[in-house]
């Protein structure tokens, strides 16, 4: 419920209080839902690799699937980002990609890494060496997060916006409220799924695990 | 409606219709493991009572 109203209040927000940018009109309201959107796609991956962590330093029961349902969530927000940035650029700058920009590619990167996991994942039979396996590729990419991060903060020459800089945020007042709203709207959406998957997912387990003994 | 705003509106209905899908998926599952759960309380009472008849009988 909790995700449902922020993400009423963020849209109320976006279509009828912010005004418009004034550099890029009213094209602009797509960042209020993007960078939340990829923001967020980011704390999955951190998320899925701080589990994975877990599973790999203290084999902690059930971290390698909340491992793998944070990945899941990741990938999905992650395809977000990109198909929201996408249209974005078509408006601002006339193109649905352009390659030669760092942040864009190295999110595709981190993305398409991502997605691989679930080739792994399902290439690999159940059991302990799976999850090892799945945990130390998370590991593994959690390292392009701060990569594709920082990379759009020490480009020279880009195109992409940045909002947020080492001095501080280049929006304010309704317009930041706005932002916050949004990010904790699709952080709230995150941890709502997240908890809706995972008890999906345990029960799924159990039931199986029930049938084989009543069988 | 001008295209700047086409363009908002499609980005917008992207991520709804994307959590739309998400909710249908789960809504699915939910379904499958209601099913699954009648089915195995089902089988728990056939062996239960299945289980019970011999026991009557020793007491008999």
């Amino acid at each position: 419920m909790s995700a449902f109203g922020l993400m009423a209040a963020s849209v109320v927000l976006i279509f009828f209080v912010v005004p418009d940018d004034a550099d890029q009109g009213f094209s602009q309201r797509i960042f209020y839902f993007h960078v939340p959107i990829a923001l967020t796609s980011y704390v999955c991956f951190g998320w899925g690799a701080w589990k994975a962590l877990l599973h790999l330093w203290k084999r902690a029961r059930g971290a390698d699937l909340e491992s793998y349902v944070a990945i899941h969530l990741g990938v999905i927000f992650g395809a977000l980002t990109l198909l929201t940035g996408s249209i974005w650029a078509k408006i601002s700058w006339g193109h649905w990609w352009v390659w030669s920009e760092n942040q864009l590619v190295l999110f595709l990167v981190l993305f398409l890494f991502y997605c691989a996991y679930f080739m792994l994942r399902f290439s690999v039979e159940d059991g302990p060496a799976r999850a090892n396996l799945c945990a130390v590729y998370a590991l593994f990419g959690v390292v392009l997060i701060p990569v594709s991060f920082l990379a759009l903060r020490l480009a020279q020459h880009i195109i992409h916006p940045v909002v947020f800089t080492a001095h501080g945020p280049r929006v304010h007042g309704v317009m930041l409220l706005t932002f916050c709203v949004s990010l904790a709207a699709m952080l709230t959406l995150f941890a709502t799924l997240y908890h809706v998957e995972l008890a999906g997912k345990r029960l799924d387990s159990r039931l199986r695990e029930l049938r084989e003994l009543l069988a | 409606m001008t295209t700047a705003e086409k363009y908002v509106a499609a980005a917008y209905l992207v991520v709804f219709l994307a959590v739309l899908a998400y909710v249908f998926i789960i809504a699915l599952k939910l379904v499958r493991l209601e099913r699954e759960v009648a089915e195995l309380t089902e089988l728990a009472a056939k062996r239960a009572d299945r289980e019970q008849v011999p026991e009557l009988t020793r007491v008999g």
